[in-house]
């Protein structure tokens, strides 16, 4: 059989040369200066850090109820948030920076999972999925407990349960969260202006309640 | 099931032992009940597990609120070898409920027990171990009680979250 083998575009071997010649140190002057603005991003320390930390979170494997199922989904392969690079579940806290609480929270089980939370190292993110999470949902009864009492949650995704979706756009909103990203531009393409959820009196805020990595504030 | 003669005779057999034993039998949809004095349960339960009711399916409790006495703690019998059921019954108040505990006649009864006490506040005299099973230990109250608040914790919105978080930074 043969076997052809395409030839490398031309752009491709000059670049591949160059680059051989600056190892050698045969660039100088202004080729040495276009290489060079070719090949170097400057930003900052701060952002640099942040773009790393929002594209890699390590979430804990860690399910509570039905909105685990869920959570499950979005590994698998039609959500895969191996696309974000989210995909290393830990079963360690020691080794995962994201707590997603999938489900309903009783009162026993709030010290573990305050505990579990504090195992982890900073910085470190919560998500609260589903309805029992955040409200409590159709178990509003003497045995739960809203996870906002115990821990501070960044991102909070409604649902009954939530669809995978909506888990990775609440997880996609933690890592604009993280990255201090702008919001994307929903309420100016729906004109949707005044509809933030503010608190009387105080100066406008994100929607959200943001804690800083390491802000225990609201724990 | 026994049907309505058959608990009658029953009911009858444990009369000729204890005048006062047996309060009243109700006879449901073809289920026999045997509404007990709370003293005499143990002695009625023995009774019956001597009789081939070896088997204790289900303890449970009941709040029959607004009827006195309020509490009612069912033991479900089953007669493996016959086939046949039979629910006993004990009714006790709120002001003192209290229940001698079977757990040396039916060692299952021990965490039921438990749940009937976590839950419905029914306290089990002679239970080996008698601690609340499912909520918390320093949980007030008996949930399952009807006159428990059914709501349960207030739901965080912003507007709300300066009193609750317990942010006192």
């Amino acid at each position: 059989m043969e076997v052809r083998r395409e030839p490398l575009p031309s752009d491709f071997r000059i670049s591949q040369l160059k680059a051989r010649d600056m190892l050698r140190g045969d660039l100088e002057g202004e080729d040495l200066e276009r290489y060079v603005e070719q090949r170097v991003m400057t930003t900052t320390l701060n952002r640099a850090v942040a773009w790393a930390r929002g594209n890699s979170f390590f979430p804990l494997t860690f399910g509570l109820a039905c909105c685990a199922i869920e959570q499950i989904h979005i590994v698998a392969s039609r959500m895969d948030v191996a696309r974000f690079g989210w995909e290393a579940f830990r079963a360690s806290p020691r080794q995962a920076d994201l707590i997603i609480l999938s489900g309903r929270v009783s009162i026993k089980m709030a010290p573990i999972i305050r505990r579990i939370y504090d195992q982890m190292l900073d910085p470190k993110w919560a998500i609260s999925m589903g309805a029992c999470c955040s409200s409590m949902g159709v178990f509003n009864n003497y045995a739960l407990v809203p996870a906002d009492k115990f821990l501070p949650i960044s991102v909070h995704v409604p649902g009954c349960p939530p669809r995978p979706e909506a888990l990775a756009h609440g997880l996609l909103r933690l890592r604009s969260q993280v990255l201090g990203d702008p919001p994307a531009g929903w309420r100016e393409r729906y004109e949707a202006i005044g509809t933030e959820e503010v608190l009387a009196g105080e100066p406008p805020s994100p929607a959200v309640n943001v804690f800083e990595p390491g802000d225990t504030a609201g724990a | 099931m026994p049907d309505a003669t058959e608990l009658e005779l029953t009911a009858q057999e444990l009369r000729e032992i204890d005048t006062e034993a047996v309060l009243d039998t109700e006879f449901h949809r073809g289920r026999a009940v045997l509404v007990v004095k709370p003293e005499k349960i143990k002695a009625v339960l023995t009774h019956l597990f001597n009789r081939g009711y070896g088997f204790l399916a289900s303890l449970h409790g009941v709040d029959y609120y607004p009827h006195e006495p309020r509490l009612g703690v069912l033991y479900e019998l089953l007669d493996m070898y016959n086939v046949d059921r039979i629910s006993v019954k004990a009714r006790v108040p709120t002001s003192d409920p209290r229940l001698p505990s079977i757990v040396d006649l039916f060692p299952g009864a021990e965490f039921p027990e438990r749940e009937v006490y976590d839950m419905f506040g029914v306290v089990f005299e002679g239970h080996p171990d008698l601690r609340r099973i499912l909520m918390p230990e320093d949980y007030e109250g008996h949930p399952q009680r009807r006159d428990f608040p059914v709501g349960g914790e207030p739901v965080l919105f912003t507007y709300n979250e300066e009193q609750s978080y317990g942010k006192d930074v």
